[in-house]
């Protein structure tokens, strides 16, 4: 997903109400209007595409994008579903994506112990190759990457996206999270290390349980964006049932047995999953960032 | 004062000796020099051999970066970047950060908060689907001659602005152009009503006092603080805005002709169709090279700016 690759920011938003509400003119509610029509404009190629997902290409012919199906249909659907094998693809991204936000955060978080906590000597180039491995295009690691996991027999294999998410996403994390920890409470350390806890178990007991919100928070993110991703997938998953998601819609594109409601059924399924994580989880989201105290 | 010293020596001697600390770099180190740092040094190295991919890589010197140098589609791909900077960049910042204030000040103050937190979260959705299945979605309205696009477009008798948006030269960049824009907008809105919060209202009634319209205001005040969130912001969506892949890949691969052509799948291209790694491995790296020449670019100048707003 490649491109549009969002980091989390300060996502949190609290917006009291004010203690006496003003008077609202008529430009107010023309400005809300315009608001309110924006968001409509947002959600116009969804609501396209859930009217005609549910229709026969003869109805969508007969009646034209914008009418409400004549009845439900599950044609498109059903086809979708079967020739991709949809619940495989589905497992696919979700052990995927598990995996790299476990891993990842793993990763991070020993990075971010020795570098935010422990301060260790050369900390700054570290922390400058982890922005770097960051900011680089994919592309510049295929080719390398592709001989790389041809010769040690992983190519082809949901490992081989794994352990290079695994590396990309903690790259941020690491970041991120030393930044964190470098104001970490020292106090909390020294009662720590007064109480006789050795550095692993003052990481588990002290530091992972202060630090839960962002952790969660990155935990999140590491997974959405490896759901969405695509350049590395697609170059390193081959065969059919190793593939996720978005590789099966995309997949079958320009396919013939994709008419016009197949097509929008398969784009509504491949993004039903990540919107509904965003319904679980936008609390989560949105809270998590200041919580953890990020900067 | 020398009993202070003292005592931040023993901590650092328990605490933050750097040492120990080392093991837990190991595998994190270890991981990023085998699937970032070698084969980063590999794709520099390949940029100067021809290879084909099945036999071993030939030293050819400057052979392939003289060849860049001449060629139209290389500086026509970079030509789009510019374009996918507007989509994903200039437009959806401006825009955003429009949607961000009226978000913030108008509709959270006197609609409700309830009312602008929900409004927000849907500019944010495009945001969280996956940007291959966006493009299709863009894709699929697009189409030449059933789309909803054109069928809307016939329905309201403009049957002479009907085309094939992907299949037309002119028209197939501002497609993949609706399609990052649909996806980006959300980013900023996000990112800065959560700045806006930073806005002290004390500020804005003061200066409503002494007669600053709205816009004064808006420039003097709001800009002055949420200005670290639109650097940040215009920085990752241009690195964003030069990885762009997926929509290209799903929608043109690249055409029709080389009019939508990007660094990214033109470096793919040569990878695994032409079969040309060297080439495509020299692409890749001047691309990496402009890359970490405008988040240097970027972070001067907002060290710079930060330093005058110190001395001021």
């Amino acid at each position: 997903m490649t491109a549009v690759q969002t980091r989390p920011q300060t996502t949190e938003i609290d917006i009291r109400p004010p203690a006496s509400r003003p008077r609202r003119t008529v430009f107010d509610w023309l400005l809300l209007a315009g608001a309110v029509l924006g968001a409509l404009i947002v959600l116009f190629p969804l609501i396209l595409l859930l009217l005609n997902s549910f229709k026969t290409p003869d109805d969508y012919n007969n009646g034209g994008p914008l009418q409400l199906p004549s009845h439900l249909s599950f044609h498109g659907l059903t086809t979708f579903w079967n020739r991709v094998d949809f619940p495989l693809k589905l497992w696919n991204s979700i052990f995927i994506s598990g995996m790299v936000a476990v891993l990842g955060v793993l990763v991070s978080l020993f990075n971010a112990y020795g570098l935010g906590i422990g301060r260790v000597r050369g900390r700054l180039p570290l922390l400058l190759v982890f922005l770097l491995a960051n900011m680089l295009p994919q592309e510049a690691l295929l080719y390398p990457l592709y001989n790389l996991f041809k010769s040690v027999g992983l190519y082809d294999t949901q490992w081989s996206v794994i352990i290079i998410f695994t590396v990309i996403q903690s790259a941020f994390g690491t970041y991120l999270l030393s930044s964190v920890y470098s104001s970490f409470p020292r106090e909390l350390l020294e009662a720590a290390a007064i109480d006789g806890a050795g550095r692993w178990r003052t990481l588990w007991r002290v530091v992972v349980p202060v630090s839960w919100q962002t952790l969660s928070v990155l935990l999140i993110f590491f997974f959405i964006w490896t759901w969405n991703e695509f350049l590395i997938p697609v170059t390193f998953l081959i065969s059919n049932d190793k593939q996720t998601v978005p590789l099966a819609v995309a997949s079958l594109q320009g396919d013939r047995l994709m008419d016009v409601t197949t097509t929008s059924a398969s784009a509504l399924l491949g993004l039903i999953p990540t919107l509904i994580f965003f319904l679980i989880f936008q609390r989560t989201l949105t809270r998590g960032v200041t919580a953890g105290a990020v900067k | 004062m020398p009993k202070l010293r003292s005592r931040s020596r023993s901590r650092s001697s328990t605490l933050a000796s750097g040492a120990g600390y080392w093991w837990y770099l190991v595998p994190g180190f270890v991981l990023v020099m085998a699937i970032i740092v070698v084969p980063l040094g590999q794709n520099i190295y390949y940029s100067f051999t021809f290879y084909r991919g099945i036999r071993p890589p030939e030293w050819v010197g400057l052979q392939n970066w003289q060849h860049l140098m001449h060629d139209d589609k290389f500086w026509q791909s970079f030509e789009n970047s510019i374009a996918m900077i507007i989509a994903m960049v200039v437009v959806p910042t401006l825009v955003g950060l429009l949607i961000a204030s009226v978000l913030f000040d108008l509709v959270g103050k006197k609609f409700g908060g309830k009312v602008a937190s929900f409004l927000r979260a849907t500019y944010y959705i495009p945001q969280i689907i996956p940007v291959v299945v966006a493009a299709i979605v863009v894709g699929w309205i697009a189409r030449p001659q059933d789309g909803a696009l054109n069928e809307m477009l016939g329905a309201v008798g403009l049957d002479g602005a009907q085309r094939n948006w992907l299949g037309d030269p002119t028209w197939a960049l501002p497609t993949i152009m609706a399609v990052l824009i649909w996806v980006q907008l959300g980013y900023p809105v996000v990112v800065f009503m959560a700045a806006l919060q930073r806005v002290d209202p004390e500020l804005y009634e003061a200066a409503e006092l002494d007669g600053a319209n709205w816009w004064n205001r808006f420039r003097a005040i709001t800009l002055a603080v949420i200005r670290p969130e639109i650097f940040v912001v215009t920085l990752t969506c241009t690195i964003a805005a030069l990885k762009v892949f997926a929509p290209v890949y799903a929608l043109t691969r690249g055409g029709p002709g080389t009019s939508t052509i990007v660094p990214s799948y033109y470096s793919y291209s040569e990878f695994f169709q032409s079969q040309q790694v060297g080439y495509g491995a020299t692409i890749s790296t001047a691309l990496t090279v402009v890359i970490i020449l405008v988040a240097t670019v970027f972070l001067i100048a907002q060290r710079r700016v930060e330093r005058q707003e110190e001395q001021r």
